[in-house]
């Protein structure tokens, strides 16, 4: 549920689904963001889920704060479980070309790369939010022994299709970008297609996401 | 190629087609996009005769030079921008704020925007353009929107599907102002910083950096200083949101932002002084003052009947 819903400046709303990130606060915001999003209120503009928190943003000529405030209040959630997820497998090639900070990772986390990327490729990733730039998923949870900071400097360009992790994430990069998480692969899927206007996203929230290593010879005659 | 399109010569700096920008796909990853300058926007289509929401071309600092092929044509400037109409014999220095004739052969030179940043060229008719999500705001950062989601290339064409049917002779006396004053709402982290950090905040001058485009504007000052953590859970960005990282210099969230972000939020532009924000050139003074939300409403009442007052006098 809602704890609390704050103004973010004059034209949106902050819902704020309490302090921790677990899949649980996660499924309610995206069970929130989906009621919202099936209503099709005019006024609204856009709808950010993130782990947990969901900003509304509305058009200042249509309605305000208190009155949009008052409507999400009084809206029926549906409380049944409707998400509909998918399962994705998601292929990354692990060549030490593409696998950028795996020797930094190795020293972080006092463990040898084998034992992080069978740790990587034997977990089953929840998908929090896409976002930051088009159609990255943040996904998790890492297990307590794979949890790293972000670099010290973020990198100018993070090569398109990097699979990186920090903290208890992991996510990819859609598009070449900036970006400070630990690069540990590459993947030749295509995650953010924008011809597609109904669905651009491979993954979405609340889909769960697989890892499946393949080799520099199966990435490179990758057809999707 | 149609019969009537404008070449090329020279792209300039960063010059965009965009209009009114596309909503409802912050989730995805996609930001609004659309024209920096919404009034300037409204008005250099107004003064063309074109439905007020159709696609421009948003040039920064030094504009496009274009040539033009095809029947008499309208086209208007606006924003506080230099620019010259070379005719076969003459040369005619432009006034913003008009709608001019085009004939076959002529040329616009986008000089410069004069002390800001963004102007606008409205074409009078249809541009030949590709649209994604009800919108050809080309957003560069995601490939998507008209010119196939890039910026303006030296030699390329601007295609003309359809000339307005009537070419408008409109005028409007406006100038641009110019404030240092940006007002503001508390952001929903206004107290992750010191004390002396929200003084500094709210009453100091911050200089307008020189990495400042359509994702963000970057400012430098006194350091404010954060006394709880320099990391907030990542979650959703606005434009406007003004973020603060580690090293004490706050950013402010412009219309091609990222859609998430991690660095505490101290405050929120106010909608009504988004499109004075946007025209602060780097070097530029800015001073924020705090207004709370009723007032914020009021101010965008008012922004909103003075941009509309503005639209009715072209007639």
């Amino acid at each position: 549920m809602i704890k609390n819903i704050l103004n973010l400046g004059d034209a949106a709303l902050y819902c704020d689904f309490g302090k921790d990130v677990n899949r649980e606060t996660n499924t309610q915001v995206i069970r929130y963001f989906k009621s919202i999003q099936k209503e099709n209120i005019a006024s609204i503009n856009n709808l950010s889920p993130s782990y947990n928190k969901l900003i509304i943003s509305f058009d200042l000529k249509k309605t305000n704060f208190k009155d949009l405030k008052k409507l999400i209040e009084n809206l029926n959630i549906s409380n049944e479980d409707d998400l509909e997820n998918k399962t994705i497998e998601v292929p990354v090639c692990c060549d030490e070309n593409f696998a950028l900070d795996i020797v930094r990772l190795e020293n972080k986390l006092n463990l040898k790369r084998e034992k992080i990327y069978e740790n990587f490729f034997s977990k089953e990733f929840f998908c929090y939010m896409t976002g930051f730039i088009a159609g990255m998923p943040f996904l998790g949870d890492l297990s307590e022994n794979m949890r790293a900071n972000r670099l010290e400097t973020p990198r100018v360009r993070v090569p398109k299709g990097s699979v990186a992790l920090t903290e208890q994430f992991a996510n990819i990069y859609t598009f070449e970008s900036p970006g400070g998480w630990n690069v540990i692969g590459n993947s030749p899927l295509r995650i953010f297609d924008s011809s597609k206007e109904e669905s651009p996203n491979l993954i979405n929230p609340g889909d769960i996401v697989l890892f499946k290593e393949i080799s520099k010879n199966q990435y490179e005659n990758f057809n999707e | 190629m149609s019969k009537n399109y404008f070449q090329v010569i020279r792209a300039g700096i960063n010059t965009t087609f965009q209009d009114e920008g596309r909503k409802n796909l912050y989730h995805v990853g996609i930001p609004f996009s659309g024209a920096m300058d919404k009034r300037n926007y409204l008005l250099s289509n107004k003064l063309v005769g074109n439905k007020i929401n159709s696609p421009v071309l948003e040039f920064a600092y030094q504009g496009p030079l274009l040539k033009y092929f095809g029947d008499k044509i309208n086209i208007a400037i606006t924003g506080d921008v230099n620019f010259r109409i070379k005719k076969k014999k003459i040369t005619i220095d432009g006034n913003c704020y008009q709608s001019l004739n085009l004939e076959d052969g002529d040329e616009v030179d986008i000089l410069s925007t004069n002390k800001s940043v963004y102007g606008y060229l409205a074409i009078g008719g249809q541009i030949d353009l590709k649209y994604q999500w009800s919108s050809c705001s080309t957003n560069t950062k995601a490939i998507i929107g008209a010119n196939d989601g890039k910026k303006f290339e030296n030699e390329q064409v601007i295609n003309i599907s359809k000339l307005n049917n009537h070419l408008v002779e409109k005028k409007l006396n406006y100038l641009n102002t110019k404030i240092e004053n940006i007002r503001i709402i508390k952001g929903t982290n206004f107290d992750y910083f010191s004390d002396k950090g929200k003084k500094i905040f709210l009453e100091k001058e911050f200089i307008v950096s020189k990495l400042t485009d359509r994702m963000g504007m970057r400012l430098e000052g006194q350091k404010i200083e954060n006394i709880i953590d320099t990391n907030i859970k990542s979650e959703g960005l606005i434009k406007g949101v003004i973020q603060v990282p580690a090293d004490g210099n706050p950013i402010v969230m412009l219309s091609d932002h990222g859609t998430i972000g991690g660095y505490p939020k101290i405050g929120v532009v106010i909608s009504a002084d988004y499109d004075k924000l946007v025209q602060l050139s780097p070097g530029s003074k800015i001073k924020f003052k705090q207004v709370d939300l009723s007032s914020a409403e009021n101010l965008f009442k008012l922004y909103d009947l003075e941009t509309q007052n503005l639209i009715s006098q072209i007639e």
